[in-house]
């Protein structure tokens, strides 16, 4: 429903091994749904097709990157690949970049968010309807990067905007939930940074022993659930048990 | 096992990379010297060209092979000493049990890769051994080796029988062993240029994928000026300083993907040339990209190198990459 003008993208090369497809010049919903679906078709399409030397299809906010082997294809065959299936989109009509709705926990407030009332009182509101207002959100995520797993969210609400801090933190903790002007966001792993934190989600979102996989992918929209301390230990060892689980059947099989 | 006695300014586990997550937001990361790691990996006679290797820069402390081993060096010409007597670099090395191997200085160049018969056996994640320091993921222990560390050696990296002590023999017949590699054979066109010991580096570039972003004048200026790497630079990029670039409008874009060699011009209108560690998406625009067969040579340079552009066709930036391929078949035939 939301593909109208993929003839309008650009390709050009990256160097001898990733040709870079453009979709606009703007971060936007629109913009994003013509990188979302031609992520998709072209995923599907290489993945079926089995195109010798193509390595990965990397979305950002306005445009993808596709990876080559130089050994194996060049420039020219990529390019022409993905002028082709982007006008297979255009024809079909089908949208591949509404995502799904992915539900990510957060205990607000507290020892978990330590800015959320700095962020009330620079808006003028009680720190609950932060928690509303924040968790009350479809957030879409555009793009993973920074560090491994961080997800680039657009669609935070105005009134609960606010200032990154003056020094940064050396040291957020793992799932802290976070809002860095008029964006929100996640930190995957312990990092410096300076968000307002407001809360923190007991969900791995990124496994450095690489055993749980990341529960988004970019072209999903995210959903912040609020939940107390209680159910945020529940989750967490319910967490705990799930990679153990995993371990012990990926450890099984080889 | 390879037991850390003393691990050099910084030395960590690097292989071909961790590919296929960069859309998770993982850095590639691996080898800064590609050409050296898969040429390293032959000499020792590894069939897994992108096993994984340690990487040094600029010396490498000492180390003990606490068992027999067969390992090379490539890279620059770093002075290697086995139990005091001095051994080659870029030539396979038999190492007994218990011998101790101190790496010096290097005389030219800045990175090295000693690869050892069997490959370095740390654990794989996401099917790579590399060491993401900036993550502090993957390698060993997500971090640079320190005193006492204790490498594992294993053996995934050969195909068909391991036998260190056979494999010796069969250098040894054929005057391989202890020997450094015909250097005709084992340079690489583009860090063959360098090892001659010119000043400076011509690397090459494919235009784009924003060179619109910069001014007719500043395409002139990045392909007739010569830059100089400052000491900022490591192994996320390569920092140059030179005569300014200027963008028509700015440099910054909405971020967008990144790839090893990709030239970002910040907004004070210097060049950084993106190496192993880059981050996965930056924000700055990117005026072109060096070749991939034109990294290695980058990555051999220290502060105070000079290097230039010139700019080709992605055409001729596969066949230089495909001449470089050869090459390191080549090496194949002679250390099979």
């Amino acid at each position: 429903m939301r593909i109208t003008n993929l003839n309008e993208i650009t390709i050009k090369p990256a160097g001898d091994s990733a040709v870079q497809i453009f979709c606009g010049e703007e971060i936007s919903e629109a913009v994003g749904d013509k990188v979302s679906a031609l992520t998709a078709a072209l995923r599907d399409f290489f993945a079926a097709e089995k195109i010798a030397g193509i390595g990965e299809v990397v979305p950002a906010f306005s445009s993808l990157v596709v990876r080559y082997d130089p050994l194996v294809t060049d420039y020219d065959e990529v390019a022409f690949r993905v002028g082709q299936v982007a006008a297979e989109i255009e024809i079909s009509g089908e949208g591949g970049g509404q995502g799904n709705i992915v539900e990510i926990p957060v205990c607000y407030g507290g020892e978990f968010g330590a800015d959320l009332a700095d962020v009330a009182a620079h808006n003028g509101i009680t720190e609950q309807e932060v928690i509303d207002i924040h968790s009350g959100g479809l957030y879409r995520l555009y793009m993973i990067g920074f560090l491994p797993g961080f997800p680039y969210l657009g669609g935070l609400d105005k009134r609960i905007c606010c200032p990154r801090l003056k020094s940064p933190r050396t040291k957020i903790p793992t799932g802290a939930v976070g809002i860095g002007g008029e964006q929100t966001g996640i930190y995957p792993m312990e990092s410096p940074g300076g968000w307002r934190l407001i809360g923190r989600t007991p969900v791995t979102l990124f496994d450095p022993d690489g055993i749980l996989p990341l529960p988004y992918k970019a072209g999903d929209m995210i959903k912040f659930v609020a939940i107390d301390k209680a159910e945020y230990e529940r989750i967490a060892a319910a967490e705990a048990e799930r990679k153990e689980k995993l371990r012990r059947e990926k450890g099984a099989g080889v | 096992m390879i037991k850390i006695i003393s691990p050099g300014p910084l030395t960590s586990v690097q292989d071909g990379g961790r590919q296929g997550c960069q859309s998770q937001g993982y850095r590639e990361c691996g080898a800064a010297d590609m050409y050296s790691l898969a040429a390293a990996n032959i000499l020792v006679g590894n069939d897994d060209h992108h096993a994984a290797v340690l990487e040094l820069t600029l010396a490498g402390g000492v180390m003990e092979f606490t068992e027999a081993a067969i390992f090379a060096v490539t890279g620059g010409d770093f002075a290697l000493t086995l139990d005091g007597e001095r051994v080659p670099v870029h030539g396979p090395v038999y190492a007994k049990a218990g011998s101790r191997l101190t790496i010096g200085m290097a005389a030219k160049g800045l990175r090295g890769c000693l690869a050892v018969y069997g490959g370095i056996d740390v654990p794989e994640l996401l099917g790579s051994r590399s060491t993401d320091m900036t993550c502090k993921l993957g390698g060993f222990k997500g971090r640079a080796l320190q005193k006492d560390d204790e490498i594992p050696v294993g053996t995934y990296a050969v195909k068909g029988e391991y036998d260190v002590e056979k494999r010796r023999a069969s250098l040894a017949e054929r005057n391989l062993l202890n020997l450094a590699a015909d250097r005709t054979k084992l340079v690489n066109p583009g860090v063959g240029r360098f090892f001659q010991g010119k000043r400076l580096t011509v690397l090459r570039a494919v235009k784009g994928p924003q060179e619109e972003y910069f001014t007719e004048a500043a395409h002139g200026t990045l392909e007739r000026s010569v830059y100089t790497i400052t000491p900022q630079s490591d192994r996320m990029g390569c920092r140059l300083s030179g005569p300014v670039l200027e963008s028509v409008n700015g440099s910054d874009i909405i971020s967008d993907g990144i790839v090893g060699g990709s030239v970002q011009i910040s907004s004070d209108g210097q060049p950084i040339v993106m190496q192993a560690d880059h981050q996965t998406t930056g924000g700055y625009a990117k005026i072109a990209t060096v070749i991939s067969a034109d990294l290695p040579a980058l990555a051999q340079l220290r502060p105070g190198d000079e290097v230039g552009f010139r700019f080709v066709s992605p055409k001729d930036a596969a066949a230089a990459a495909r001449a470089i391929y050869e090459g390191l078949l080549n090496l194949k035939e002679c250390y099979k």
